[in-house]
């Protein structure tokens, strides 16, 4: 039997309005009211100096502020592959900031990437990771930012299309991938291990840059740190894929992390740069703890790349020692699979632009590392080499740091393609790139972008020592 | 043997394809006013003009210079007829020892071609890779303005392209 048109009907509504509860339900989410800016006298010195640190292991100035901007008054552009979002004004400014925020409205920001107002907050603000942060350290970095100097700048306008720029739509997204509960320490690890573990897997947002992302911008929890993407650079894997031709471990890490170089590796640039600059500044205890659980996730490299590593060092000294010239590299690169003694263009820009510093005697960081221990010659993107010998590495102003000059003005983009060949073929054991002249032209067009809007120096200071923090 | 061509003459130029550009012009065509500091790339010394931007000549070797135009001090102005960018140097008093002046006029040459009315902080940003060890950097700020506001009621481009027919 079949029910009347009317029950019929009346069982429609009745899903509608049970979807339309639901769906209320999953998107609305209440303001919460707005307080007196609170003083800055009225936070504990103690708790703001804790805040202090705790947002530098988070890198928050390096998104939430724009070069030659205020501190944390937001506005950088962030290139997305659905649009363009800005970084909003994180200073106490009561109108354009969070200056009328109480803590419980930053603690759900944080948690559940909502804002005072209720409007959901687009994940590039990595509330993925946030929400593992404790009330307690929410609570320092509330302090930190309330005590900051007050900065009037309106939030520009997101340059999405719809329906991304409805921001209902996030409440989807976060009912797909974001995971609350907070970071569950492993009882079976040490205290520095989970210490390093909920710093990694929360404030300091490791993941953002180094997992892969999904078609709707999520990481991928089955490839956790095989490598990113991150503002035309390209992110290494840190897992058990890492391209570094010597394997990583917690001393090396510690080195690179906390003074921005290792003599193994060389030196951090680009979007890393300004991550090692904040950990200069931090306790060296959460460093320690951070290098000690990213060892882990490494994990025990292979006998073969155990083998290969002490190889290339072995040849690195020796070549610091005799300047021996010619092809050492090939010895333990062995296995090179281009012809790249064909390739006379870039062995001689090599030769006459490169050699001068990157076989010289001086130590790191102020002599160029020896390129065969270069991660961005064995990497499987050819972007962070093209984006080095472009724009070089700029030194910190005021500071004793390591620097390279660019060659973006001294050659043309078939030079630098048959310099990157050149140097691939030599100092990797990995395949030719492809697409080297499309990443030229790309980096080169980024590379104006990026020098506009990166806010701090692309490249860390030598001495922790010699630094202020943010 | 290769052709090189500098402040608007070619040079038949009898050098390796990876000789760095500034031996050549200090050593062959004894252009002297592009020093050498330290011959890494650090300093900004030895900074000359190649094809309307800013080049380090120490780590430029003559093989990426085929077909380009180099200019160097020498090429934009004389003892008699100073360039704009030379003026305000004398007329602001901006060397000290001098020897990283010819590299921070070109620098600052290379910006106002395409700029010519930076800002303070568009000239800081420019002139960073030349390093001063004198510390004239104040001078050498206010020459780069001056030479601007020259650089309106004069013609700026080199001399030599000015001689030409
Ligand atoms: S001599 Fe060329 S940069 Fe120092
Ligand atoms: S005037 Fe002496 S180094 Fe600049």
């Amino acid at each position: 039997m079949t029910g009347s048109p009317r029950m019929i009907a009346a069982a429609i509504a009745g899903v509608l309005i049970a979807a339309g509860i639901a769906g209320f339900a999953v998107t609305w989410r209440p303001a919460i009211a707005a307080v007196e800016p609170p003083s800055p006298q009225s936070f504990d010195p103690v708790l703001v100096k804790r805040g202090r640190e705790l947002a530098a292991i988070g890198n928050c100035n390096d998104c939430h502020t724009m070069r030659g901007g205020s501190s944390f008054a937001g506005g950088l552009p962030v290139p997305t592959p659905f649009g363009t979002i800005y970084s909003s004004n994180i200073t106490p400014d009561p109108d354009t900031g969070i200056g009328r925020w109480p803590e419980q409205a930053f603690r759900r920001a944080m948690r559940s990437g909502v804002d005072r107002d209720g409007q959901h907050l687009y994940p590039t603000f990595p509330y993925d990771h946030f929400t593992n942060v404790s009330d307690e350290d929410d609570r320092a970095l509330y302090a930190f930012l309330m005590t900051r100097p007050p900065v009037h700048a309106p939030a520009r306008d997101n340059q999405l299309s719809f329906p991304l720029d409805q921001r209902f739509v996030v409440a989807g997204w976060k009912l797909l991938f974001l995971r609350h509960g907070g970071y569950q320490p492993d009882g079976g690890r040490s205290a520095e291990w989970n210490r390093g573990a909920y710093l990694v897997e929360g404030l300091a947002h490791c993941g953002s840059c180094h997992t892969p992302r999904n078609g709707l911008g999520a990481e991928r929890p089955d490839a956790q740190f095989a490598g990113g993407d991150v503002d035309n650079w390209h992110a290494y894997a840190i897992n058990s894929q890492s391209p570094s031709p010597v394997p990583w471990n917690a001393d090396t890490l510690f080195s690179y992390l906390r003074r921005g170089w290792d003599s193994d590796h060389g030196t951090a640039r680009g979007p890393m740069a300004e991550v090692v600059s904040n950990l200069s500044s931090v306790s060296e205890s959460d460093v320690r703890a951070i290098a000690l659980y990213m060892a882990d996730v490494f994990g025990a490299p292979a006998p073969d790349r155990i083998r290969h590593g002490e190889a290339v060092l072995a040849q690195a000294k020796m070549r610091a020692k005799t300047q021996a010239g010619a092809p050492a590299a090939q010895a333990a690169n062995g296995a090179a699979t281009q012809d790249w003694t064909m390739n006379a263009t870039g062995a001689s820009i090599y030769a006459a632009a490169c050699a001068t510093c990157h076989e010289s005697n001086r130590a790191l960081p102020y002599g160029g590392v020896n390129l065969a221990l270069s991660t961005a010659l064995s990497g499987p993107d050819p972007r962070n080499a093209v984006n080095i010998v472009l724009s070089g590495v700029r030194p910190v102003p005021g500071e004793r740091s390591p620097i390279m000059p660019g060659f973006a003005d001294s050659m043309n983009n078939e030079q630098i393609v048959a310099l990157l060949q050149f140097l691939r073929g030599r100092f990797s054991n990995q395949p030719a790139w492809s697409g080297v002249a499309k990443t030229v032209l790309d980096a080169r067009r980024m590379q104006t972008v990026f020098l506009q809007t990166s806010p701090g120096p692309s490249n860390p200071p030598a001495d922790a020592t010699q630094r202020g923090g943010p | 043997m290769m052709t090189l061509k500098v402040n608007g003459k070619d040079h038949v130029v009898d050098a390796d394809p990876d000789t760095p550009l500034l031996y050549v012009l200090r050593d062959d065509l004894k252009l002297n006013a592009a020093k050498f500091g330290c011959g890494l790339g650090q300093c900004g010394a030895c900074t000359v003009i190649v094809d309307g931007k800013a080049v380090l000549s120490c780590v430029t070797p003559l093989l990426l210079l085929d077909g380009k135009q180099v200019t160097t001090l020498e090429g934009l102005g004389t003892i008699e007829a100073p360039a704009p960018i030379q003026r305000a140097f004398m007329e602001e008093q901006a060397a000290q020892c001098g020897y990283c002046i010819s590299g921070m006029m070109m620098r600052a040459q290379a910006l106002l071609q395409r700029n010519s009315k930076p800002t303070d902080a568009q000239i800081r940003a420019e002139l960073q890779p030349n390093l001063c060890r004198c510390g004239t950097h104040m001078r050498i700020m206010r020459a780069v303005h001056r030479a601007s506001r020259l650089m309106d009621s004069a013609d700026a481009s080199p001399v030599i392209q000015r001689s030409a027919p």
